[in-house]
């Protein structure tokens, strides 16, 4: 049979009888591509490896990045998460990964967009960091990703995941949905707790902005992959504790869409509004600027 | 990304790339790779032309160093693409910049003007349209839409009948089932192109059959992803 959604509530559906979103997204992409399943596993595994490559190099610091504002946060942040961070080890330390993935990118290094370049350390930092502490196989990080990448698909396709196009709860909102969502399944949660920790995720950063400073991917969007983290991280033991949200994913993703489509463009990626206009934010921008505008 | 309808995983988890923007970087590396592929071997000049957004933000975003690095053949995510401009001096191949203020329809658009050993020169314009993904919207002089998400022959010719219908008689024979076929010229009976979306990986003898079909068949061109081992 094929393999068809276009919503959440037909995403569930799928599952029935079939298992997991992580089975039935490769299925989906089994049906698509014409290629084995193995082959479509063997490629996300891939993409695995860059994301580790990425949180390793990440997190050992000294990077530099195009705008000089970021690349060092994560190492330091990893630092502190050996001595008792307030928030505890495990949520901080998937804090710094997160942290280091998307440093790497702002510093020209080597990435996996998840669901985009700008918002690519929620992923790999939350899913790595949790596998570890919990002894999970890469084969089951994997599966999430799986997981994940059926969750942005829903949102891409019935909202957006472009900061020029939502603002940034399009963006980290996106990954942390993705990220909860997959959390859960790794965790043994069932398809339907994936959604609900999905619909939380996006929930609590309605409305987030996206203002870069000088219109660069650094300040604060290191920041906001380290809050994607924590909100993926709570979201998804919200959802495996039981508890619901009230308003169903597809209801949420359509709202994202809508005050997305509200935000004036200043506050979506052009760097004309929120802290992008700061004085402090300004004055940078300025002293970025080395060609004059024509 | 606006073909939203029929996502692959692998559209949500990824691309792979070199940071830090899909559209400014990955993009711009992709854009410069299409068209040093359609300008060929030993090239030896190119100059960009950077137009919207790209003229603004390229060096933030290292669009410079990701357009250099594509005509050298590197893709998005290629580890060397932040050293190009080094690379690009040992190869011996002479770059340079020009912002230009004019309107353009796209926001993140480049014209890339090559000049090779021969001395032939070609012109590209393409634009990042966001996510990685890309469009070439002009090959020397002829405007084209050319996505390059596909295996693509794209052929340059004399307008005139029939050499539809001998290319397609060719793939035919090799197997190549078409996805998307467009022509497009400079006038009846003058220069035109032809790109041909395909289904099947091309064959490196592709080239030699399609040319054979026709005298007026200058140049063909394949455009695809290098197999990956």
């Amino acid at each position: 049979m094929i393999i068809r959604f276009t919503s959440g509530k037909e995403l569930l559906a799928c599952c029935e009888g079939r298992g997991a979103i992580w089975e039935v997204m490769l299925l989906r992409e089994c049906q698509k591509s014409g290629r084995t399943r193995q082959e479509i596993f063997d490629e996300m595994a891939e993409s695995l490896e860059i994301m580790k490559r990425g949180v390793e190099r990440g997190l050992k610091g000294g990077l530099r990045s195009m705008g000089g504002l970021v690349g060092d946060s994560a190492r330091k942040a990893w630092l502190h998460s050996e001595a008792e961070p307030l928030c505890g080890r495990s949520m901080f330390r998937a804090v710094a990964a997160s942290m280091a993935v998307v440093e790497l990118n702002a510093c020209m290094g080597r990435i996996v967009a998840a669901p985009t370049a700008g918002a690519s350390g929620i992923l790999p930092g939350t899913l790595l960091t949790t596998a570890q502490e919990q002894g999970w196989p890469d084969e089951r990080v994997v599966e999430g990703l799986f997981t994940a990448g059926a969750i942005g698909f829903l949102i891409a396709r019935n909202a957006t995941v472009a900061g020029a196009d939502g603002g940034c709860q399009a963006e980290t909102g996106s990954a942390a949905a993705m990220a909860a969502a997959a959390l859960v399944e790794m965790a043994g949660g069932t398809p339907r707790q994936a959604l609900h920790a999905a619909a939380t995720a996006l929930k609590n950063v309605m409305g987030l902005v996206c203002d870069p400073v000088a219109g660069l991917v650094e300040s604060p969007c290191v920041k906001r992959n380290a809050l994607g983290a924590a909100n993926a991280m709570v979201s998804a033991d919200l959802a495996l504790a039981g508890v619901e949200s009230i308003i169903p994913f597809d209801e949420v993703v359509d709202a994202m869409r809508r005050v997305g489509a509200k935000l004036p463009s200043e506050l979506r990626e052009t760097a004309l509004g929120g802290i992008a206009t700061t004085p402090t934010g300004r004055e940078i921008a300025a002293r970025l600027q080395k060609t004059p505008e024509p | 990304m606006n073909q939203t309808a029929d996502l692959s995983v692998f559209d949500i988890i990824g691309p792979r790339m070199i940071g830090p923007s899909s559209s400014h970087t990955a993009g711009a590396a992709r854009l410069a790779q299409v068209a040093g592929k359609i300008a060929g071997p030993d090239i030896t000049e190119v100059v960009f032309t950077l137009y919207g957004s790209f003229s603004h933000t390229s060096q933030g975003h290292g669009s410079d160093r990701a357009l250099v690095a594509g005509i050298l053949g590197m893709g998005p995510d290629d580890e060397r693409l932040r050293n190009s401009f080094s690379i690009a001096r040992q190869q011996g191949l002479r770059f340079s910049f020009e912002v230009s203020d004019e309107e353009t329809p796209n926001a993140n658009t480049v014209r890339i003007r090559t000049m090779n050993r021969a001395g032939r020169s070609c012109s590209v314009t393409g634009v990042s349209v966001g996510g990685g993904a890309i469009l070439i919207t002009e090959i020397n002089g002829v405007a084209v839409e050319l996505a390059g998400e596909y295996p693509t022959v794209i052929l340059e010719y004399m307008d005139k009948p029939g050499i539809i219908a001998a290319v397609s008689t060719a793939l035919a024979q090799e197997r190549i089932n078409i996805a998307f076929m467009r022509v497009f010229r400079h006038g009846k009976g003058r220069k035109a192109f032809m790109v041909i979306e395909t289904d099947q990986l091309l064959p490196p003898g592709l080239t030699d059959h399609i040319k054979s079909v026709d005298r007026d068949i200058a140049q063909v061109l394949l455009i695809q992803e290098e197999v990956q081992s």
